[in-house]
């Protein structure tokens, strides 16, 4: 079962959205803001092994989520990955950190990598959820902040439109 | 569709053949060659039941296979961290489980140290993939 997010939630999130577009444009056009976005077009394609070996344990999270330097560092300690051996062969480690590093996030999001290089602890995601109530991060349907597709229902194709987003009853 | 009389049967065999290959994959390999391999590394006869108590127990850390795997691995299980859906694990429910050599020796490595805290041992695998490969949905 699940519900749209409130109309006052989407109405509260669609000003910040306006108001973030504002900001961004200003920033972009400026000598010091956020820089040029990157062209996903630009970017190399997925490799295979990323579903395979990171997704299926959890969401394939898109590159763009975390910094290069937490990549670089998540991938060379995939032995102690959050509580379990990742590992992985050294031909496809070497491969996926190439990708994730090329499609890592860009401008003000790559100058801070998050605690312990976790997603959800960045400064953007915490300010992204502000809205969502403790309690439902504790539903059975949803487990926690890592499992994005729970209520980000396009999250497996990198999609986190707010437009799409159901939170679980 | 009707074949083509004019096609020559060699050739459709080829074909076929050649179909048959791409889909069986590069690595393919029957659950009971691998078991075949286990037990003549470990010198020994698989044990199901052996390989059981190791499924589903504890081995002094948090996790069982079972704790991701379930009790009963020919129903789906559910990562017991990220809780993202893992296909049944038994030959007779997942045609694909067991069929990549590679695959099975890179889950065994890092399960293991998971939940034993080492990597298994061949009489190990040999027992677990020997009850899993006894089970019937």
């Amino acid at each position: 079962m699940s519900r749209p997010v409130s109309t006052c939630l989407l109405r509260a999130a669609a000003a910040r959205s306006i108001a973030l577009a504002i900001l961004a444009s200003v920033a972009a056009s400026a000598a010091f803001g956020d820089g040029p976005r990157r062209d996903p077009a630009a970017m190399p394609a997925e490799p295979a092994a990323y579903r395979q070996e990171c997704g299926a344990c959890h969401v394939a999270y898109p590159a763009r989520l975390l910094p290069a330097s937490s990549w670089e560092r998540l991938m060379r300690r995939l032995p102690q990955h959050f509580g379990t051996d990742a590992s992985l062969d050294e031909p496809t480690r070497r491969a996926l950190e190439d990708w994730l590093v090329a499609g890592a996030a860009g401008g003000r999001r790559a100058r801070e990598a998050p605690p312990q290089d976790r997603i959800t602890r960045a400064r953007w995601f915490v300010h992204e959820h502000d809205e969502v109530p403790a309690a439902a991060w504790k539903r059975a349907a949803v487990r926690g902040p890592s499992h994005c597709n729970a209520c980000h229902t396009q999250a497996d194709r990198g999609d986190f439109d707010e437009q799409r987003v159901r939170i679980p009853r | 569709m009707k074949p083509s009389s004019r096609t020559p049967l060699t050739r459709r065999a080829a074909a076929a053949a050649g179909l048959a290959l791409i889909a069986a994959g590069a690595h393919a390999a029957h659950p009971a060659d691998l078991l075949a391999t286990f037990a003549a590394r470990a010198g020994a006869a698989p044990q199901p039941a052996r390989g059981q108590q190791l499924f589903t127990a504890r081995h002094g850390r948090e996790w069982s296979c079972a704790s991701c795997h379930g009790a009963a691995p020919t129903q789906a299980g559910r990562h017991a961290s990220t809780g993202k859906p893992i296909a049944a694990l038994a030959p007779a429910a997942n045609a694909e489980r067991f069929t990549d050599p590679a695959k099975v020796e890179k889950w065994f490595r890092r399960n293991c140290n998971d939940v034993v805290g080492r990597e298994c041992t061949d009489g190990e695998k040999a027992d677990v993939l020997a009850w899993l490969a006894g089970l019937r949905p």
